[in-house]
């Protein structure tokens, strides 16, 4: 670098000439220095500044945009820790008590179009409607035609189709992954599994939503990610209600009846093993619901309601052991004690008659439920009194609907006010309606030697505690003992099943009209078991809906000849797979002691 | 003297590093592989979910059925009865025989003896 020197000379020498004092050229010159000196520090501090700045702007940003990142990105389990492999379907399957498979998912694909990428949309329209013959060809067309740029075409594809659909080629269809619901056994018990639909959809992914039955009851159990792994374990058993299907369609075919309905409950721990309701439907393809439009047609007929669960009915005659069990276990009366069941009766301002105006006279209890006289009951129930019949009638689950584990549960119709002739109606079985689900329950608990039996559809541990006590042990069995007579003797002999030894209690109620009072000609007949007598594991209703036969030379609608039977050959083909052994019953002996006592 | 400390610290250093930098490959390849694996796992798995679907639907009860009454003439099945229990002592077990020797006389191979040992 040139210093510029601080005296110089030609300078001096002139301004010596000139008389000027030369040491201010030299402070002159000295203060520009200076002011180099300055300004070259200042530049290299302001330079230091810079670097500094951009060291700390770029260590700064890197955090920053690290951070971004991350809270931009998706949430990723740590790849090495993930050992338990997420399965992509979704819903948890149903099983029923022996794990094999009542509903499960199947991978399948969607089909959609976007209209603005075909190349040729009339061909494509008219090879589609060749594929999917269903579809409606103009609304293809408006949903194709048009601005549009996405349309669904079809929801769900076979692997046919899919390759169908592929093979026409153009780039403006398009397939998404879809998940439905598979129901492997088609129609059987289709009323408790219900049914799916699609929800939300999007293309590469849609909602499964329960609709009804099992699947609704339990959806968001069925759809909890953490859950998917484990299965639902029903009670039913798969051998036992296709078996009890296949007998009660027959059946009903048979005794020319337009619905039927079947529920086998366990007595002890109230598992349904199975439940029959026809006519039935495919889950698969689960039929349209009745609408308003259909409002000239019956709920009830649908094949859609669950005669089982959801239809409340009279169920007549049936009723009457509650009656008779409560009387037993009250010491009002025991099974000789004799009722004179002479008419006429009069209650309110109602007289009370038998089935055929017969009259049966003086009848012990035993008697009275093997001749099902009305007379006898309602007498006997007169003497329990009206508030005592409703507890215990409340205490076996007839006033509320049956707490099992679906959405379609009917609710029991109760008389308005409890009157006396209320008492004696319902002591038989009529004014009071009520599912065949809560009869078994009800059965379930005379069955089971007197404790209250809560249904459930879940599979229980075999260490189920014990529901409260409604009666005593001695009553319960002195009811199986009446109704096993019943079945000997009585209006149901057709019931007798060698070796299981039925007991139970036939009814048969007329059918209410809509418009008030009653149809003389249709009935709902019904037969109410359990087997075997002497030890009751199982209790077994059947209910027939209007059914009629050729008996005779009459014709006949009363239970013991229309659903006695079609339940005797159900407990002859159910009760080897239940793994029952036929037993050789124990004779009269345990009679003899009891009462003797 | 420092001069040796020097170049062995040195060496010290990219050996380690290049130890290091190994671990890291080795584990990333490691979790390549696990990716993998679980892929293959998922898939087996849902092929596992259909096969055991197909497995229900080909033995729906319907089907069983049916196919029973077609194949009647071959296999003779009908629905359980309450007559097909048996009980254990009624089933002729074959009788237990000591280390098989010379076989001397008549063997009994239908078991008809029984147990009667």
């Amino acid at each position: 670098m040139i210093r510029t020197p601080l005296r110089p000379l030609a300078r001096i020498l002139k301004a010596r000439e000139s008389g000027e004092n030369p040491d201010a050229i030299e402070r002159d010159n000295k203060r520009k220095r200076h002011e180099e000196m300055r300004d070259q520090s200042r530049r290299r501090a302001e330079g230091s500044l810079v670097v500094l700045g951009l060291f700390f702007l770029t260590a700064f940003g890197a955090v920053g945009g690290r951070m971004a990142t991350l809270s931009a990105s998706d949430v990723a389990e740590p790849r090495s820790s993930a050992m338990n492999v997420q399965i992509r379907s979704n819903r948890a399957d149903i099983l029923d008590r022996r794990g094999r498979i009542l509903a499960t998912n199947h991978d399948t694909y969607s089909l959609y179009a976007h209209p603005h990428q075909m190349i040729d949309k009339d061909g494509t329209i008219t090879k589609l409607l060749e594929i999917f013959p269903d579809l409606n060809e103009q609304k293809l067309r408006k949903e194709l035609g048009g601005n549009r740029k996405f349309a669904w075409v079809k929801k769900r594809l076979s692997p046919e189709q899919k390759q169908a659909a592929h093979d026409i080629g153009d780039p403006g269809l398009l397939f998404g992954p879809r998940e439905m619901r598979l129901y492997p056994n088609g129609a059987i018990a289709a009323h408790i599994l219900g049914g799916t639909r699609f929800g939300e959809q999007g293309v590469s992914s849609a909602e499964v939503l329960g609709v009804a039955g099992v699947e609704k009851f339990f959806d968001d159990r069925l759809r909890d990610p953490a859950k998917a792994n484990e299965p639902l374990e029903l009670s039913l058993d798969l051998t036992v209600q296709a078996a009890s299907e296949e007998v009660l369609f027959n059946g009903m075919k048979i005794m020319n009846a337009k619905g039927a309905s079947s529920v086998l409950m366990d007595a002890k721990t109230g598992e349904v093993i199975s439940v029959v309701s026809l006519p039935d439907f495919d889950p698969n393809n689960r039929p349209r619901p009745l609408t308003v439009a259909d409002k000239d047609k019956d709920q009830s007929d649908s094949p859609l309601f669950n005669r089982a669960l959801q239809g409340v009915y009279e169920l007549g005659s049936t009723f009457k052991i509650f009656t008779a069990a409560q009387a037993v276990d009250l010491g009002i009366a025991d099974a000789d004690t004799i009722i004179d069941t002479k008419g006429p009766m009069r209650v309110g301002r109602r007289s009370i008659g038998e089935f055929e105006n017969k009259n049966y006279g003086k009848l012990s209890v035993s008697d009275i439920m093997v001749k099902s006289s009305n007379r006898g009951t309602g007498r006997l129930a007169l003497e329990i009194g009206a508030e005592r019949q409703q507890e215990f009638l409340k205490s076996l689950g007839f006033f509320e609907a049956a707490p099992v584990e679906t959405v379609e549960r009917g609710t029991p119709l109760l008389p308005p006010k409890w009157t006396e002739l209320s008492t004696v109606t319902i002591s038989y079985g009529h004014g009071l309606s009520t599912s065949p689900m809560q009869l078994a329950a009800g059965y379930a608990a005379i069955a089971n030697g007197g404790t209250a039996v809560t249904p459930t559809l879940l599979k229980q541990d075999s260490t189920v505690p014990l529901g409260p006590r409604v009666m005593s042990p001695e009553a319960a069995r002195e009811a199986q003992k009446m109704l096993r007579a019943v079945v000997t003797d009585g209006t149901a002999s057709f019931g007798d099943v060698p070796g299981y030894s039925v007991a139970g209690k036939t009814g048969t109620a007329d059918k209410p009209k809509p418009t008030g009072g009653y149809y003389e000609d249709r009935v709902i007949a019904t037969f109410a078991t359990m087997f075997p007598s002497h030890d009751p594991k199982y209790v077994l209703i059947v209910t027939l809906d209007e059914p009629e036969i050729m008996g005779l030379g009459r014709m006949r609608r009363s239970a013991g000849w229309t659903a006695v039977p079609v339940t005797a050959e159900m407990i002859r083909r159910v009760a080897p797979l239940l793994d029952l052994r036929p037993t050789v019953e124990p004779a009269s002996l345990a009679r003899v002691t009891l009462t003797s006592q | 003297m420092r001069m040796l400390l020097y170049i062995s610290a040195a060496l010290a250093v990219m050996g380690l590093a290049f130890w290091a930098y190994q671990e890291n490959y080795r584990t990333k390849d490691a979790l390549a592989e696990v990716r993998v694996l679980q892929r293959d796992i998922a898939e087996a798995r849902d092929t596992l979910g259909i096969l055991r679907g197909e497995w229900a639907y080909l033995n729906r009860p319907e089907r069983l059925r049916d196919l029973a009454e077609i194949n009647f003439d071959l296999l003779g099945l009908l629905p359980m009865e309450p007559q097909q229990f048996g009980r254990v002592d009624q089933i002729s077990y074959p009788s237990v025989i000591a280390p098989l020797g010379l076989i001397t006389g008549a063997v009994d191979t239908n078991a008809t003896l029984g147990d009667a040992r």
